[in-house]
């Protein structure tokens, strides 16, 4: 009796395992459909381009979610068809450096300048045309022109709002090493976005002071945290009071959970380092075979139908096409750049920043 | 003074080449390291003697040993109370103690300490009780709590099986002794779990120098932590840090050989019924136990998942933003991940079982070698074995047109992260089979791949399933490998649960991760506990 179940079971189990192996060496190749539905409808709603070319390899350290109704609308609206991998902007750089010549990739999108920068120092990155670095403030790319910022995001101060009084809330970081903070500010302090804000507070305002006010937190007992993420879901939960973050997440945690998120980003006076806009950027490597695909993608990008998808949908300040940041962002300044931001810092100044960061002692 | 006689015969050419094959390919990342560290211009011994390495490293060593000791003790404990007493609900706690492996750390830690930190799901739930505060979850005794209860059943799984091939005879004389059932377990059972015990605590070891996703949440700085941090800006030092790390866990490797080496553990031919022992006055209280461990290392997580999925439908379903993820796309990764790491699993064990039978059988160099090797690389984060696959394969135009994003190096990337993982119980499933099995059918005239085929494997079985299954789960919630070696458009859950929760889609990384789960739950019934269950009856 009951060797006919066993049997049946051993006979599913071998059919599953022929199935799973079969199936493993079948790979879809991008298709581009004939219109688009969804988020991706929103940045380009007429028909599909029939495709051309062989298309554009991305490496993207920015997230599916974020960039993928972009990426399909390029595919659409161009005939390009994209394939892309997806990963820590860190780690895909470093495989670029393995992969060299004979990478697949021909752009490269990151969360923040400390990725491209590296890659450029590498001199894996080849310049962009001029018709694209124009399109954004001069600040916002590179000077050689390896790079390009695609969005902003601002640098700000997470506060939970049940344990902060609004007079608490300072309007320069250099505040914060008052007493009344002792203990309750995280700073994620390895993460890379936070690394490019103080490589760049160094290049604005001497490693003298930055090195002072890092060590003047440490000492005021400032909690070193990971990332941004853990540090905007930690002060919602008022595990701690205030955060160094960037703006971004606490938008998306708060559409995320509603009013069960107990935290708002205080923004700091226009003109302090702390109030900076870090960007997200884009760039070409040097060994792209399809340079002018690649540059339709970026200029893509750059265009305002993309642009107004990123502010609106995923609360990121614009930076090029005239676009206005989405009205639930607080807006930045008229006169926006109060001080020239050196982005161009960012390669050579990181190693110095983590060596700086290490000594603080902030890392316990 | 060993018993076992097959130890002198020289091993079969095939097996050895085979294992010097299998050596040579698993070396892959430990060969990187060092030409990197050559190239790079590294200094790994001055970083030895720096403040910067020290107090890392000296935090690193405080953690891995601490968990160690703990996971022992708990992994046996809950071993011994699911297979050989009269615990109420064991096959049900047999599945569930395995699931907290398959937690993604970077997303199993962050649930974790939103369900029991202060302001979370926990602490609301208290304060109508009057408890303002729980207490902050961070640091080392954070790290150390959070590790414990994932990486338990590393020890846990190893030694249930082995304890499920314990005859209950030996036992029973025991306790027909005159013997306490604690001294039973003490004296008797214990010194036959020795191997499963150390060769599981050896992998929470390296696990734990090993993991970036808990300690980095948890706020506590170890070496994995100062790699990951000079990766782009210093490339030399996270050079010569990763060899450090790699030099330690060979070092731990050697150490628990060379204890391994003069306690063997002795075979036993099959177990007739193992005993039930009456745990008596204890029962409810352990079974509360038990449950409390559930609760903490699979439940808290799952409770903030839940939080997440459950705010995410609602919010979408009232005309907020709507999800990035859909049913079919849920699905499709799904299926994806489960047919990507049963045939890891697969190639694992048949991978390790060269080196496992040569370590097992013979005296040979290549042997030990080919151990120590699979066993230290588990020690490296994850990222340095794919862009040591990447490295490779971009030596030559051929190697990088027929491997690059292929499900080949994937797959194999994901063998050379988890054959340690396969190899200390495939091991213990090869030295179970007793040598007077294979001495008798020899005399029988059986060939060698009969023998092997029709009396060994079958022997070998449960202790192949657990090896196979901690390679399936923890191929399940890979991350470094599968992000940046995946072909193009083949997503894991894992990846997925990433790539959404890093931007803060938290309700979609909450439904993935319920996904990936409900899977491992599956998964793990039907292709590890019930086979299991059936080799040990027959």
């Amino acid at each position: 009796m009951s060797t006919l179940p066993f049997m049946t079971y051993r006979l599913t189990l071998a059919a599953l395992l022929v199935a799973l192996i079969s199936t493993a060496c079948g790979s879809g190749s991008a298709t581009i459909p004939n219109n688009l539905d969804g988020a991706a409808a929103t940045i380009y709603a007429d028909d599909c381009q029939e495709a051309t070319g062989q298309g554009v390899t991305i490496y993207s350290g920015r997230s599916e979610d974020l960039v993928q109704p972009v990426l399909d609308a390029f595919e659409c609206a161009t005939g390009i068809a994209t394939s892309t991998n997806f990963g820590d902007p860190t780690d895909l750089a470093l495989a670029l450096t393995e992969e060299g010549d004979r990478t697949p990739a021909d752009v490269f999108l990151s969360k923040s300048p400390g990725a491209v920068g590296f890659l450029r120092n590498e001199g894996l990155l080849a310049p962009l045309s001029t018709d694209i670095t124009s399109l954004v403030d001069d600040q916002n790319a590179a000077a050689d022109n390896t790079w390009v910022g695609i969005t902003g995001r601002q640098r700000v101060l997470v506060y939970n709002v049940d344990q902060v009084d609004p007079t608490e809330l300072p309007s320069s970081i250099f505040e914060l090493t008052d007493e009344k903070y002792r203990g309750r500010v995280g700073i994620p302090a390895t993460n890379g976005s936070f690394q490019d804000w103080f490589t760049v507070f160094r290049a604005q305002e001497g490693d003298d002071v930055a090195i002072e006010w890092l060590d003047a937190m440490v000492e005021n007992d400032a909690i070193k945290t990971e990332s941004n993420r853990p540090t905007v879901d930690a002060v919602g939960r008022g595990e701690f009071d205030f955060g160094l973050v960037n703006h971004y997440y606490n938008f998306q945690e708060a559409a995320a959970l509603g009013d069960e998120h107990r935290a708002e980003n205080h923004t700091f006076a226009s003109d302090d380092i702390g109030s900076l806009i870090i960007v997200t950027t884009a760039g070409i490597t040097s060994a792209s075979d399809d340079v002018e695909a690649a540059e339709a993608l970026i200029t893509f990008l750059l265009s305002e139908a993309a642009q107004s998808f990123f502010t609106n949908d995923t609360l990121e300040y614009p930076l090029a096409a005239g676009v206005e940041p989405a009205e639930v962002l607080p807006p930045l300044d008229d006169d926006g750049a109060d001080f020239d931001v050196d982005f161009d810092s960012l390669g050579n100044g990181l190693e110095r920043t983590v060596e700086i960061i290490d000594q603080s002692g902030i890392n316990g | 003074m060993n018993h076992d006689v097959g130890e002198e015969r020289v091993a079969p050419l095939s097996l050895r080449a085979a294992a010097l094959l299998t050596t040579v390919l698993l070396a892959g990342p430990g060969v990187y390291l060092i030409i990197r560290n050559f190239t790079d211009d590294a200094d790994p011994a001055g970083l030895l003697f720096s403040e910067r390495t020290l107090a890392p490293l000296w935090r690193t060593l405080q953690l891995a040993t601490l968990v160690s000791v703990s996971t022992a003790i708990l992994g046996t404990g809950l071993a011994w109370l699911t297979t050989r007493t009269d615990l109420p609900f064991k096959r049900l706690f047999r599945v569930l103690l395995i699931l907290p492996l398959v937690y993604p750390t970077f997303i199993g830690a962050a649930a974790l300490v939103r369900t029991l930190n202060p302001g979370g799901l926990v602490n609301d739930a208290l304060s109508g009780l009057g408890v303002d505060r729980t207490p902050t979850i961070s640091g080392l005794g954070g790290s150390w709590l959070v590790l414990t209860l994932f990486t338990y059943p590393y020890v846990y799984l190893p030694v249930a099986a082995r304890f499920a091939r314990l005859p209950g005879s030996i036992e029973q004389s025991a306790r027909l002794l005159g013997n306490s059932a604690t001294d039973v377990f003490r004296r008797i059972i214990l010194p036959q779990a020795f191997g499963s015990i150390a060769a599981g605590t050896l992998l929470v070891f390296l696990y734990a120098i090993s993991d970036f996703g808990a300690v980095s949440i948890l706020r506590y700085d170890t070496l994995t932590r100062a790699i990951e941090s000079n990766q782009l800006a210093n490339r030399p030092v996270a050079l010569a840090l990763s060899l450090l790390l790699l030099i330690l866990a060979a070092l731990v490797v050697m150490a628990e050989r060379m204890a391994q080496r003069r306690r063997r553990t002795g075979g036993s031919p099959r177990s007739d019924s193992a005993p039930n022992v009456a745990l008596g006055r204890w029962k409810l209280p352990l079974t509360a136990g038990v449950g409390f461990v559930v609760l903490n290392a699979l439940g808290a997580p799952l409770a903030a998942l839940l939080e997440w999925s459950i705010r995410g439908l609602e919010r979408s379903r009232n005309n907020g933003r709507s999800l990035t993820v859909d049913a079919n796309e849920i699905a499709e990764v799904t299926w994806n991940t489960l047919r990507v790491s049963t045939i890891t699993a697969i190639v694992a064990v048949a991978i390790v079982l060269p080196i496992a039978l040569l370590v097992g059988r013979y005296r040979s160099r290549i042997g030990v070698v080919g151990h120590a090797v699979a066993i230290s690389t588990f020690a490296l984060p994850g990222i340095l074995i794919a862009l040591a696959a990447t490295f490779f394969i971009s030596t030559s135009d051929w190697t990088f047109e027929t491997f690059h994003n292929t499900m080949g190096i994937l797959i194999f990337s994901y063998v050379v992260r988890f054959a340690a993982l396969a190899m200390g119980t495939t091991l213990l499933a090869v030295q179970l089979v007793p040598s007077g099995v294979r001495d008798a059918s020899q005399t029988l005239g059986a060939s060698r791949w009969r023998r092997f085929l029709t009396i060994e494997l079958p022997l070998m079985t449960p202790g192949l399933l657990a090896a196979g299954g901690l390679v399936l789960l923890s191929t399940m919630k890979e991350l470094p490998i599968s992000l940046l070696l995946s072909p193009f458009e083949f997503e894991t859950l894992a990846t997925r649960i990433f790539s959404t929760f890093n931007e803060s889609f938290v309700a979609e990384a909450g439904l993935m991760a319920l996904a990936l789960v409900l899977l491992s739950f599956v998964a793990t019934w039907a292709l590890v506990i019930r086979p299991s269950e059936r080799a040990v009856r027959r």
